[in-house]
């Protein structure tokens, strides 16, 4: 049994993870006009400047968290280089992890930890850009990463077990990030167009890939905080088990 | 003897998935920036730009992709590795006391 698992991982694994050209999502250098790319630099920087705030503070008062910050960050960094073709759609996508880092650190350090993300593949792997680095982050860190804590803590609070809460963080912080993609070009890129109309063109289009890639993203957020539970649980008191019972943990 | 096989067999078909998808991946699997962003943004009379640093030209970008890899999950299992020896560490100290 296990031997024949091995043989299908061994089997899928490659075709799965392997990196082709341009497999991305994010919004490429120079697609958004100038105004439009300062307008979403301007943006998303409170958010930033707010999860860097997070951070020192964090550092100062809880060394412990260090690794778990920087793991997370490495984990977000991996996970959104990492394309994974869609057979129904005959293309490729990564997963985010901004849910992820958003419900193991917060929202606001999933700003930070996309932040780091995007401006290493815009700079080193052709990946986004940098004109379109405040767009991306904005999609991707900010939309993301609340989208998914507020579901997460909206569940939570519902009495949902922390790794199905967590599943449905990661899946909707995955569509959060497409749909916030979609407003921003067709802000961006609708001229005298219809702003709507453009939006859920640009939304419909990403449906086929990221429905089942958010699926995909659901499971490793789910996956990662099960695993965290398990492992450390004391790391995650003062953020995906704060404000609940420990019969309930 | 039946375990070497497995492992042959294993390593051969492993092989042999990288190499099927590796001759079709390029042409048969877009990114949705391609087929979705940049399609999308040049039927309204935008066009992406070449990257400042041109890392997308031929295996470069490969290379580039795999140190990204190795390097995030370098970090990301070390730092696992210090979550889960401060536990060792915690629970150390405990029996001790």
């Amino acid at each position: 049994m296990k031997f024949r698992r091995i043989i299908l991982m061994s089997a899928v694994l490659p075709v799965l993870l392997l990196p082709s050209n341009s497999c991305a999502m994010h919004i490429s250098e120079g697609i958004l006009p100038f105004s439009w790319a300062l307008f979403w630099f301007c943006a998303s920087a409170p958010f930033l400047a707010l999860g860097l705030r997070n951070l020192a503070r964090r550092s100062e008062a809880d060394l412990a968290s260090k690794p778990l910050v920087g793991m997370v960050a490495a984990v977000v960094f991996v996970i959104s280089c990492m394309p994974v073709p869609v057979p129904m759609a005959g293309t490729c996508s990564h997963p985010c992890g901004t849910g992820l880092a958003a419900v193991l650190l917060g929202p606001a350090l999933g700003v930070v930890a996309a932040a780091v993300a995007l401006l290493i593949q815009a700079l080193f792997l052709s990946h986004g850009g940098l004109s379109t680095w405040g767009a991306n982050l904005f999609s991707m860190g900010v939309m993301g990463s609340f989208a998914g804590y507020a579901v997460f803590r909206g569940l939570r609070l519902a009495g949902l077990g922390v790794v199905a809460a967590a599943f449905a963080a990661g899946l909707v912080a995955d569509w959060a990030t497409y749909a916030g993609t979609a407003l921003i070009m067709a802000a961006g890129i609708s001229g005298t167009s219809p702003f709507w109309p453009l939006a859920g063109k640009i939304a419909l289009a990403f449906v086929p890939t990221q429905l089942p890639l958010g699926i995909v993203e659901g499971a490793i957020t789910a996956g990662m905080v099960s695993l965290l539970r398990k492992k450390r649980p004391d790391l995650l008191v003062r953020t995906v088990l704060t404000g609940i019972g420990r019969e309930q943990r | 003897m039946i375990n070497l096989f497995r492992v042959v067999l294993v390593c051969a078909l492993f092989t042999c998935s990288v190499a099927v998808g590796a001759l079709y991946a390029a042409d048969k699997w877009p990114g949705v920036d391609e087929a979705v962003v940049n399609r999308i943004a040049r039927e309204h009379g935008r066009e992406d730009r070449p990257p400042l640093i041109p890392t997308a030209e031929g295996d470069l970008q490969l290379f580039m992709f795999l140190m990204a890899g190795t390097v995030g999950g370098f970090i990301a299992g070390y730092y696992w590795r210090v979550l889960l020896e401060g536990k060792k560490k915690r629970t150390d100290e405990g029996s001790t006391r």
